[in-house]
């Protein structure tokens, strides 16, 4: 592997890739949430991380910024250390609730995705409004511009906030959970909205979910997290019987039905104590805060 | 009794040094806890504030009874309480709340000691009163400057994080997201915090200092569209309140034949006017988008 | 100490202590200690109004809570509950302090209202002491189970068809009963401590909702007690030691249940809906 000294060894065949993890080991609290973690992305992916609740999706997520310290391994966007390439990535949280007693606008949430890290006078300064209006058309977010964003509706502010992410122009884009708390035709299209993305932007666009399904039209890549371990590949590769029986440490069965896919313990007993991903998963969903 | 109805008596109501001390300190007061107010109550931090201010009068009486200047012993008491309160680091807002108030609680307690210790020693007798409810006409010119550079030095310090503080009120976990250092940054904000409270206490009072911090800054919230209108909004309609207060309790020594109100009565009571006018005509529609009846706090 | 002028005092200062205890179990589960803190102070210009109006203080501080809750209701509608609480608060100190200074005595008076007196409390007073505590007693007891349910879970509540608003003005209405009574002791700025920290004390010594509760009462009237006797040994202000003496017993429980607990990440009562914080 050749080691990134100018920004033209990316265009090369063994270039480093756009996001590596690699022997990633995480610990909270004394106990072991991720365990020998390795798989990488290239741009213009779009990989889904699916797992179950608890299963360390958001702790990946927060390892990858540098939010969550690691026990062992590295991560690196395009061959330097993750921590160092923040600029590089958005950040969409799992959780948003915005106080609508907040004055500040959609319009003024996309503007602090340019100017919230700086310090000093010169956030003050320059014209943010061309950039602010080509990330807010990439999300259709034109119509609430101008409303106090703590009033969205609920898909609404995940919307702003990913204008937010986008504005500076990310080479990694990271959600986490976007399709929990959507209903049907949300979900629809904030997956179309994530194709494009990735289709015409070239931005590589990292999805948690406990579900895969809606995202299996746009999907590049799969990592199926499940006890500290994960499967990384494209769909046809992971989602197996085998692949799959061997990362839960328990025999599973993948269904295919009209296109849609789903993951089910063999023994169906098995289901009380460990949901599947797949439709089983929502009637414990996390609902929000 | 009819005094300078032609010209309010503004000529001799500036020309005495005392009310331009006072005006100063009010001005700057009215400021500080303007600009901070907005942040404290985007954050859920209203119990915190007023805690800060409660507590510093500990301080204040301990100035009184060592002698040093009131304006340092408000300071280093609402220092070490919001020092106390980042190192808990506290995250829940119910947490918060109750630890807030076991500290309160305590700083409360050691102002009540110091307070009886003023009143004791025979000279200081009116100290409960002067540092509870405050006593801007009796404060020495000396102090003017170091209140007037401690706020300018308070407003540069916004100014500079101003970005962050505002990504960091909005929602924390974009913050760090962005590499924004939040817990500096909070510690920092919980100093500011101090700052406001000291002086808002020197110029109200200790028990009221909340009043210039919470009321400027909910009024501008039910008024402002965006962020920068809601800091100046809170400092204007602060500084109104102050400088009105002043002027009502300068006069007021005319109308009560002999004994002027207290400037900290004015200024509560014109801070809650305000915070009842902007919230009444929030209601009416004209302000964007109208404010929920009752608004989430974290 | 125990001089017959002081008796009163004592029996008062017990009562109080078990009425405050068992509220304040509410107030902590329900996440309400602003509202805790600011409802003694809307009470303060009662206490001053009193020598002007020559009327019982106990009138005048009823009168004075009762507005509290009131307005405390009324502003909440135009906005978030803790500006409410804030201005309140203010509001009604600077009105105290103006009664105060039309009197006699002014800094002496605002002294011992702030910051309690031991012998705050005449012979007059008596019953409706009395009468406060054994019903704030009945209405908690009567409501024990759906009090703790609504801080447990505000939509469990709601489905067993408790009214949220009905208990929140319960929860107020004793506050406000409540603090009349122990302002003239403890004073206006650490009724509040005596409902805060012993609560919390209990809740993060024991989880069982009833023994804390009784907890709860037992470390008010161990605070009381040893604020009242150090204060008579002192000539100190009682405030002082109820306010230092509540942060010293958070600290030592808080200190306790870590212990206990080992180094996991506590799993203490925190996080539970109340009435000032709700995230949802
Ligand atoms: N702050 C924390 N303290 C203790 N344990 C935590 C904390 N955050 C996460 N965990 C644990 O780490 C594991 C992974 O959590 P998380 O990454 O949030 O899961 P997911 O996002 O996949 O639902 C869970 O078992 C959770 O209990
Ligand atoms: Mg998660």
């Amino acid at each position: 592997m050749s080691s990134p000294t100018s920004s033209s060894a990316m265009e090369e065949q063994n270039a480093p890739h756009l996001l590596e993890v690699a022997g990633l080991q995480v610990q909270i609290g004394g106990r072991s949430v991720l365990e020998e973690l390795d798989f990488h992305l290239d741009t213009g992916q779009l990989c889904a991380l699916i797992g179950e609740n608890g299963a360390g999706k958001t702790t990946l997520l927060r390892a990858i910024l540098g939010l969550q310290p690691v026990r062992q391994g590295r991560i690196r966007i395009h061959g330097k250390p993750a921590s160092e390439e923040r600029g590089q990535m958005g950040y969409v949280p799992q959780k948003i609730a915005f106080d609508p007693n907040l004055p500040i606008r959609t319009r003024d949430l996309v503007e602090l995705g340019l100017r919230g890290s700086h310090f000093g006078f010169r956030g003050f300064f320059g014209n943010t409004s061309a950039a602010v209006a080509a990330a807010l058309a990439a999300v259709d977010g034109e119509g609430f511009a101008d409303q106090r964003i703590g009033r969205l509706s609920g898909g609404q502010q995940q919307r702003a906030v990913i204008a937010h992410a986008l504005v500076r122009r990310p080479r990694l884009l990271l959600l986490d959970e976007p399709l929990a708390n959507l209903d049907f035709r949300s979900t629809n299209t904030l997956v179309q909205m994530l194709g494009r993305l990735v289709r015409e932007e070239k931005i590589t666009v990292l999805v948690t979910a406990h579900d895969m399904n809606p995202l299996l039209p746009f999907l590049d890549r799969l990592v199926y997290l499940a006890h500290g371990r994960a499967a990384v590949g494209d769909v046809h590769t992971v989602v197996q019987d085998a692949v799959l029986s061997r990362l839960y440490g328990y025999p599973v069965t993948v269904l295919h039905h009209q296109g849609r896919i789903l993951v089910l313990p063999e023994d169906p007993r098995r289901g009380m104590e460990t949901a599947c991903p797949g439709h089983t998963e929502t009637d414990h969903g996390e609902t929000g805060s | 009794m009819s005094t300078g109805f032609q010209d309010l008596g503004l000529v001799h109501f500036l020309g005495d040094p005392t009310i331009r001390s006072a005006l100063w300190i009010g001005t700057m007061a009215a400021m500080l806890n303007g600009v901070i107010g907005v942040f404290a109550i985007l954050r859920g931090q209203a119990f915190a504030g007023h805690a800060l201010g409660d507590i510093s009068s500990a301080g204040g009486a301990a100035a009184v009874f060592t002698g040093i200047s009131a304006l340092w012993g408000f300071l280093g008491m609402a220092w070490l309480a919001a020092l106390i309160l980042s190192g808990l680091g506290l995250k829940r807002a119910g947490e918060r709340d109750l630890v807030t108030g076991v500290v309160l609680g305590g700083g409360l307690g050691i102002s009540a000691l110091f307070l009886y210790l003023d009143a004791t020693g025979s000279s200081h007798s009116g100290a409960t009163v002067s540092i509870m409810f405050g006593s801007l006409f009796g404060i020495p010119g000396s102090m003017v400057l170091p209140v007037i550079l401690s706020t300018l030095s308070g407003l540069l310090l916004v100014l500079l994080c101003y970005h962050p503080l505002l990504l960091i009120a909005a929602d924390p976990d974009l913050a760090r997201a962005r590499g924004v250092p939040a817990g500096l940054l909070e510690t920092l904000y919980l100093l500011l915090l101090g700052l406001a409270a000291a002086i808002s206490a020197l110029t109200v009072g200790a028990i009221l200092a909340t009043a210039l911090l919470l009321g400027p800054a909910g009024a501008a919230l039910h008024l402002a569209g965006r962020p920068a209108q809601a800091f100046l909004y809170a400092a204007g309609i602060a500084l109104f309140c102050t400088v009105t207060g002043i002027y009502l309790s300068y006069e007021s020594f005319y109308w009560f034949g002999g004994t002027a109100w207290p400037v900290s009565f004015f200024v509560v009571v014109l801070v809650l006017l305000s915070y009842l006018l902007a919230a009444a005509w929030s209601r009416t529609g004209t302000v964007p988008g109208r404010p929920a009846l009752h608004g989430a706090k974290r | 100490m125990f001089a017959s002028y002081m008796l009163h005092t004592w029996i008062m200062a017990s009562i109080l202590a078990m009425a405050t205890g068992i509220l304040g179990y509410f107030v902590i589960l329900w996440r309400s200690v602003f509202a805790a803190h600011a409802l003694p102070l809307a009470a303060f210009p009662g206490a001053a109004a009193a020598p002007l109006l020559g009327i019982s203080p106990l009138w005048g501080l009823f009168f004075f809570s009762g507005l509290g809750v009131l307005f405390l209701r009324l502003f909440s509608l135009l906005g978030r509950k803790d500006i409410a609480m804030g201005l309140l608060l203010t509001t009604f100190l600077a009105l105290g302090g103006l009664l105060l200074s039309m009197g006699q005595e002014y800094s002496a008076a605002v002294f011992s209202l702030l910051f309690g007196e031991i012998l705050g409390i005449s012979g007059r007073s008596f019953l409706p002491m009395v009468l406060i505590a054994l019903l704030v007693l009945l209405l908690v007891l009567a409501n024990f189970r759906s009090l703790l349910l609504q801080s447990v879970s505000p939509a469990l509540a709601a489905a067993a068809g408790i009214s949220r608003s009905r208990l929140d003005w319960l929860v107020l209405a004793l506050l406000a009963l409540v603090t009349a009574g122990a302002l003239p002791i403890v004073g206006t700025l650490l009724t509040f401590t005596l409902l805060v920290s012993p609560a919390a004390s209990a809740q993060r010594l024991c989880s069982h909702p009833f023994w804390s509760l009784v907890l709860s009462v037992f470390l008010a009237e161990t605070m009381t007690w040893l604020s009242i006797a150090m204060a008579f040994w002192t000539n100190w202000p009682p405030g002082f030691f109820v306010g230092t003496l509540g942060a010293v017993l958070f600290l030592l429980s808080h200190l306790t249940a870590r212990f206990r607990s080992g180094l996991r990440p506590s799993a203490d009562t925190a996080g539970r809906p109340g009435l000032s914080s709700d995230p949802a």
